[in-house]
């Protein structure tokens, strides 16, 4: 257990790790604060996928030749490590998927298929992302289940005075974000997590903001269900996870069929494997998994905890700084704050900001970042963010107020 | 400052965005056209009104969204109020082709419109530029009553 603190890091040592951030854009130092929507990845996971291809490529749990027995050393290992990681019981816990959506779109057909019937509530709340929306409003339609949604206060925080109001017996699941990526709210899990249980009712936790952001362990959380995505936490894209419990993955019948999940198939009839592998039919994605576990050993190497300290250094600063640009609006708590700052400016509307930005190699993102509800809760079509990660500066952020007071004046 | 952000923005194209011409509602509207664009959430609302001919007679818009969209918006009632069916179809094949293509000299009969031509370079906001357009088009085709239109194909 590392328990580096953010002053013991020698954080600009790490840049020097990601190629990417050495390159200039529109005749601009790159600045990316575009890290929740997907973090750039060091050299260490790189070497990873390109020394799998290399060297070890080959199908898993199928071939008797060296070179699959290397892979699916390999595969089973990155389990094992994303099970290390998060505090799983068990490696027969950990799913792999291609990111949080495929996950949370698994338990919603897996799991939602066979235990929602008519009637039954499955309660979110406002601030979820699309991928922990839509999933459930396709199985209620199929079901004629009902959805509820758990309010967000204008601080940007849930409402969680109002939660034993939503938590009746026909909550069957309870499925929520562990930090908004919009808001940059880090909510409560552990505390919903023990509501929820104590009227009957599963969690899911989408943890695709905090994986990559802050010590998690589902232990501690106390979740039935969790999902991230590898591409957000220095891994590649399309690779992901889904935590489950055992007995709950046990219960839950086969989603996707085809090779790799069965026992024995006949014409007529198949049985299938225990999980993790009755949910991965196919060729699953083997370099991106163990790309992964290359990105968990670097993430770990620096700790979660000073990692999550300086991120929140970075997203306060910026949020305080820019409270002095005139016409601001910024979203989301004060106190806690995940590695993420939106805000809106009257200036200048967010596309028209975020193409401004970019002309200085500032990388932002403007739009409802899939939160459209959450965007109309606030009364706005959508938000400039920027988000950060382990390998932002201070310098880049008084950067960033600059380029926004230049888009003042150029604008108004 | 880069050539192509003043290209882009430029000063009559802010000037439309801050005050836009013809915005407001068109109470004796003949068609009423909501068109969004639902990557950024932008919305317009344009109103047409036809004369004998089927030519526009009157045209207004309504909404919010960001400067190209409003600007294009506010640009775009200025020059097709008056215009016959065959003018306004004509213009907007021109209007695509000066956003989306490499012109050398844009084409006079676009007037103001020629502001839009710094759109090229930015390939992310040619729906915001053509959300109007798509909705006049949609107004055209629709004649009568109200109808949506959107810049992601449903």
């Amino acid at each position: 257990m590392h328990r580096a603190v953010a002053s013991q890091v020698d954080w600009s040592a790490l840049r020097e790790d990601f190629p990417i951030l050495r390159q200039q854009v529109r005749g601009h130092e790159l600045i990316y604060f575009d890290s929740a929507a997907t973090s750039q990845k060091p050299r260490a996971v790189i070497e990873a996928l390109r020394n799998f291809y290399e060297h070890d490529n080959a199908n898993v749990h199928r071939g008797l030749h060296t070179l699959s027995g290397r892979a699916t050393d390999a595969y089973e290992h990155a389990r094992q490590r994303v099970a290390g990681y998060i505090g799983a019981a068990s490696p027969d816990e950990i799913i792999f998927t291609r990111g949080t959506t495929e996950s949370i779109n698994l338990v919603a057909q897996a799991w939602g298929e066979k235990f929602i019937s008519e009637r039954d509530v499955i309660l979110l709340t406002v601030m979820e992302h699309h991928s922990n929306l839509v999933p459930w409003q396709l199985l209620a339609e199929r079901k004629g289940a009902r959805l509820q949604f758990l309010p967000v206060r204008d601080d940007g925080t849930l409402d969680v005075d109002q939660l034993s109001s939503f938590l009746t017996p026909e909550v069957k699941l309870f499925a929520f974000t562990h930090i908004s990526n919009s808001l940059g709210t880090i909510n409560p899990v552990a505390e919903l997590c023990v509501k929820a249980r104590a009227v009957g009712a599963l969690t899911l936790v989408d943890a695709a903001q905090s994986a990559g952001h802050m010590p998690l362990d589902v232990q501690e959380v106390g979740c039935d269900l969790l999902a991230f995505s590898g591409h957000k936490m220095c891994g590649p894209t399309g690779i992901g996870v889904l935590y489950g419990r055992a007995e709950l993955l046990d219960s839950m019948p086969p989603w996707h069929g085809g090779g790799e999940m069965i026992v024995s198939v006949t014409l007529e009839k198949s049985t299938f494997k225990k999980p993790p592998h009755r949910f991965e039919a196919g060729t699953p994605n083997i370099a991106g998994a163990i790309g992964l576990a290359a990105a968990i050993d670097y993430i770990e190497q620096i700790g979660r905890r000073a990692i999550f300290e300086h991120d929140s250094q970075l997203a306060h600063y910026a949020a305080d700084r820019l409270t002095e640009l005139p016409g601001m609006r910024v979203f989301g708590p004060r106190e806690e704050r995940g590695a993420l700052v939106g805000f809106v400016m009257d200036a200048a509307h967010p596309h028209d900001l975020t193409t401004f930005a970019d002309q200085y190699g500032l990388a932002m993102r403007g739009g409802h970042h899939c939160n459209q509800p959450l965007m109309r809760r606030f009364g706005v079509s959508g938000t400039t963010r920027a988000s950060f990660y382990f390998y932002n500066t201070m310098e880049e952020i008084d950067r960033m107020i600059q380029i926004l007071h230049a888009a003042v004046r150029f604008f108004s | 400052m880069s050539p192509e952000i003043e290209e882009l923005y430029q000063e009559v194209i802010l000037d439309h965005s801050r005050r836009p011409r013809n915005f407001g509602e068109l109470p004796d509207a003949a068609v009423l056209v909501h068109g969004d664009n639902p990557a950024c959430g932008d919305e317009i609302h344009l109103a047409v009104k036809f004369d004998a001919n089927g030519g526009l007679e009157d045209i207004k818009f309504s909404g919010h969204g960001c400067a190209i969209s409003q600007a294009s918006a506010s640009l775009m009632t200025m020059k097709l109020k008056g215009k016959s069916r065959a003018e306004v179809m004509e213009m907007l094949r021109a209007f695509q082709d000066l956003v989306t293509k490499e012109i050398s000299v844009a084409p006079k009969a676009l007037g103001d419109l020629r502001a839009m031509q710094g759109v090229r370079k930015f390939p992310q906001r040619v729906k915001c530029a053509m959300l109007a357009w798509r909705a006049v088009q949609q107004a055209l085709e629709q004649g009568s009553g109200e109808t949506t239109v959107s810049t992601e194909p449903v």
